[in-house]
């Protein structure tokens, strides 16, 4: 199935898995065979009649998801655990070192958590059958532990009443000219994954010293990807330096004064994918709910109503949104963000002193 | 006490076990679990690492090496002292003459007044910091908007900025000014008006009377209500949370907080609290030692009311002084948070057009968190309540009857809380309950734990001095007739009590719900309290549902307040805590 050339990266990866493999199941090799909503899973789910997401999405959106679930399964309720995607990995850390499993489904921003808890021995595979059909296997686990629910940007923006189009920012090399000391907001990767992954990639891509001369800008520090753009839609601050490019446009879609740049050197990008845990106090409604979130319905309200990107290949385009595929993205590297993440924050905190 | 007890009382006595020593001791156990515990480890955790090796724990004295060298810690540090200093300045400059006004003054309205530095006390402070960054953030602040509107100023020039030190020096002053207000109202009530009179008898005119006798006099508490706001300001992790980040800067608690980020750092988490610790427990010495001896300004004996300084015209600046002063903790922050909840835009004033209900819907309804918050949050606040009021009681009992020896050990305990900080305790029990032989962690009994020590302080100070009021004779008399201890203080003492016992109730109430230091560290997703839900709403900038929330939570605390004050002969007094 694999038919890649062997790095050492994969050797590594191979002998974990090998290790791994030795006291599991042998059929953990091979991905668990694809499931449908069966009437006994939902009849299952229904007693349970409960289950708890985590997730990173904006609040208000996870809601809507979340009721929309809830309408079509009635009977099973959602509790929504919205943070941003460090802190959830935070919370879920130390809820089980305690030996607390309250999580049933996680949506994360930052890929890298997967791979920690993939790690960890802490998912269940799960392979939703329109992921089986519809999804490229790009956007899941070879092992289905964990799927891709929707693909983000993160673009630069600005507030169209405080910023002239023709004198807006094109690139993040225009951030640094001194005009916008004193205008730009920033989320923080301490606490959003969207904002982990976009400062990995611009610190790659443009260096370090890009981030040291965007701190003397003055930049005002939020913590969450979905903060920024209501920071400029508020026009607290002029421009946006990254965050959740979908909040941009639906804000821009409810009238208010925004507009995406997508920077010249490339837009950030990350893609977040959901996974059910193993000890999930609710594993019926947990996988009804990642089955459901997975298949036409929930991915068509990634795109119209969260105004995001879906992997799933019948999902229809709604107008309003670049297609991923006329935006020059920057490289997604999980495996990098795992490796690094510390450092990025470290790194990230003496130069931006929080 | 020479007559004999008749043989068959004695009997009847004897054939009846006395529990209260049992209970006493066993209440005492109890209070050096809550204390103890978690302040042994921090010590353990701050003076240790574990050895990669061996996996063992090893003395070390690194985290502190990092903690006083690293720019890192350093500069939280000073900005902690930096905010500490300067908050108490501004508390005793602006609480010192608003107190002598309300005490000494012919100033009408004073009741009004009090009750406003009441509702800036109960507000909780990281709301009126959210509030005042809807006011005052400097370009979407209704403030400055409003400022660009009547001078025509450009788009980029703001009058205020909340995002800096200045702005959360000015914050954290809104919420701790009643402190250093009550130490002093309190004192200049105390004084006596006869040492007054006695200066204007020997012919010094008021002002001179003021120099020589009222100030002196007022001085102890003055000194006593800066320190109390400097450690307030110091232990505060509400409003630097919200302010800091923005502004760019770590305070002491904001900066213990970001060490249980992935990977958490426990290690360097517990010896950043010890010196919060230590400062906290000086600064409580010092203030005891300088309140302990305001004796001599109480001559004793009974005396007559304060002398009323009469203000003539000065009233109306004096009024208008006063007012100003609480617009700024009162009546601005919540209007923003009313214009906040109802308006479809948190910054834009509200009007007909953009008026909304939508927030309110979205947080009742669609907000799945809120009922688990609100349902956790009342739970928590009736139990801590409860046994708040419980374990000060018979606390306050056995050291003002010296019932058992070794009372003063127990007062010791049960005041020792105090000089633990909030998110310091937080990080004491985190690291005490997510192991054996106690996990509770992922319970709300950890968060029970939390508020019941934190708040035992103020509690057992209350009812300790209702208790001095008692006269011992009372339960003597019950004793002699045959009663127990404990029946006691159920049948003749507790009856009496019973207004400062529901006082006492209400206070721990009004207190828990607004805690937010120590649950930081101590909710799970399903352990989460209404304080933490709007602090996990702020980082995702949901204003509404944040406004809906924090004025639902100051109608609860507003209804508890009032009830308190309708209670006759006795109105919520707000004490040194």
């Amino acid at each position: 199935m694999r038919k890649r050339g062997f790095s050492r990266r994969d050797v590594l990866k191979g002998s974990t898995a090998l290790a791994a493999t030795v006291f599991a199941s042998p059929l953990r090799a091979a991905p668990p065979p694809a499931e449908a909503i069966t009437p006994a899973l939902i009849e299952a789910a229904k007693k349970e009649g409960k289950l708890a997401f985590y997730t990173a999405m904006d609040l208000a959106f996870a809601q809507q998801l979340a009721k929309a679930f809830e309408a079509k399964f009635p009977g099973i309720a959602v509790r929504v655990e919205r943070s941003g995607a460090e802190r959830i990995f935070t919370r879920i850390g130390q809820e089980y070192g305690a030996n607390i499993h309250s999580v049933d489904v996680v949506n994360t921003a930052d890929q890298a958590h997967c791979i920690v808890w993939k790690r960890n021995d802490w998912l269940a595979p799960y392979l939703p059958e329109d992921v089986a059909r519809h999804f490229d296997k790009a956007y899941y686990d070879p092992d289905a532990l964990h799927v891709t629910t929707r693909i983000l940007v993160s673009p630069i923006a600005y507030n169209t009443n405080l910023v002239k189009a023709e004198e807006a920012p094109r690139s993040f090399a225009d951030l640094l000219d001194p005009k916008w000391a004193g205008k730009l907001v920033k989320g923080h990767p301490a606490y959003s994954g969207t904002i982990m992954n976009a400062t990995f990639q611009i610190a790659r891509d443009l260096g370090w010293d890009y981030l040291e001369k965007l701190a003397r800008q003055r930049v005002m520090q939020v913590q969450s990807a979905t903060d920024t753009p209501k920071k400029i839609a508020l026009g607290e601050r002029a421009v946006m330096v990254d965050g959740a490019g979908y909040l941009v446009i639906r804000s821009k879609e409810e009238g208010q004064p925004v507009e995406i740049v997508y920077p010249e050197e490339g837009t950030p990008l990350a893609t977040s994918p959901s996974a059910v845990f193993k000890a999930a106090p609710n594993p019926n409604a947990a996988r009804l709910f990642q089955n459901w979130m997975h298949g036409r319905e929930g991915q068509q309200m990634i795109i119209d109503a969260a105004r995001q990107y879906s992997a799933h290949d019948q999902a229809e385009e709604k107008p309003g949104v670049r297609p991923l595929a006329q935006i020059k993205l920057m490289k997604e590297d999980p495996e990098g963000v795992e490796k690094g993440a510390e450092e990025v924050k470290r790194r990230y905190a003496q130069i931006f002193k929080v | 006490m020479t007559i004999a007890l008749p043989a068959e009382l004695a009997e009847r006595r004897a054939s009846r076990f006395d529990v209260s020593l049992p209970v006493l001791i066993a209440f005492a156990a109890l209070l050096c679990v809550l204390i103890v515990l978690p302040v042994s480890w921090l010590v353990y955790y701050g003076f240790t690492v574990v050895d990669p090796a061996s996996k063992a724990r090893a003395f070390t004295l690194e985290h502190f090496r990092t903690l006083f060298t690293d720019p890192d810690f350093l500069d939280p540090l000073l900005t902690t002292v930096t905010i500490a200093v300067s908050s108490s300045a501004i508390c005793c400059a602006v609480a010192a003459p608003m107190g002598w006004l309300v005490a000494r003054t012919d100033l009408p309205l004073t009741a009004t007044i009090r009750a406003l530095v009441t509702a800036s006390f109960v507000t909780p402070p990281f709301l009126g910091a959210i509030a005042w960054e809807i006011l005052a953030a400097p370009n979407s602040g209704l403030l400055n908007q409003f400022y660009r509107t009547i001078t025509g100023a450009g788009q980029d020039e703001y009058l205020l900025n909340i995002y800096s030190l200045p702005g959360l020096i000015f914050v954290i002053s809104c919420y701790t000014f009643p402190y250093v207000f009550v130490l002093i109202a309190n004192a200049l009530d105390r004084i006596p008006g006869d040492l007054e009179d006695a200066s204007a008898i020997l012919g010094a005119d008021t002002w001179m009377t003021a120099r020589k006798v009222t100030i002196p006099l007022a001085l102890p508490a003055l000194v006593a209500g800066a320190l109390v706001a400097f450690l307030q300001a110091m232990i505060l992790f509400g409003s630097p949370a919200i302010l800091a980040l923005p502004a760019g800067f770590h305070t002491m608690t904001t900066k213990i907080w970001s060490l249980f980020q992935y990977p958490p750092k426990p290690e360097l988490a517990a010896a950043a609290s010890l010196p919060l610790l230590v400062l906290t427990v000086f600064l409580l010495r010092a203030q005891h030692f300088i309140l302990g001896r305001k004796g001599y300004s109480v001559v004793g004996g009974k005396s007559g009311d304060p002398r009323l300084v009469k203000l003539g015209w000065a009233v109306w600046p004096a009024l208008a002084f006063v007012f100003c002063v609480l617009m700024l903790p009162v009546f601005l922050p919540y209007f923003a948070l009313f214009n906040a909840a109802f308006s479809r835009i948190a910054t834009t004033l509200i009007s007909p057009a953009s008026a909304t209900l939508h927030n309110i819907y979205f947080t009742f309804f669609e907000l799945s968190s809120t009922q688990v918050a609100l349902k956790n949050t009342l739970i928590l606040g009736t139990l801590s309540a409860t046994i708040g009021t419980l374990l000060a009681l018979v606390i306050s009992y056995v050291t003002a009857r010296k019932a058992i020896t070794g009372h003063r050990v127990l007062a010791f305990l049960a005041t020792a809380p105090i000089a633990i900080p909030g998110i310091v305790l937080g990080v004491g029990l985190f690291l005490s309950y997510t192991r054996p032989p106690f996990v509770l962690y992922g319970t709300l009994w950890i968060l029970l734990i939390a508020y019941v020590t934190i708040e035992l302080p103020a509690a057992y100070q209350q009812l300790q001095s209702a208790f001095r009021a008692v006269h011992p004779d009372l339960e003597d008399a019950s004793r002699i007739l045959g009663a127990t201890q404990l029946q006691a203080l159920r049948h003749i003492t507790a009856p009496l009590l019973r207004t400062s016992v529901i006082a006492t109730w209400c206070f721990i109430f009004v207190s828990t719900i607004r805690e937010l230091s120590a649950a930081i560290m101590l909710f799970t997703s399903e352990t989460k309290v209404v304080s933490v839900l709007i602090f996990d709403l702020k980082e995702s900038g949901d204003l509404g549902a944040i406004a809906v929330l924090g004025l639902s939570m100051l109608l609860i605390t507003f209804a508890v307040v009032i009830f308190v004050n309708r209670i006759p002969g006795f109105g919520v007094r707000l004490r040194n805590t």
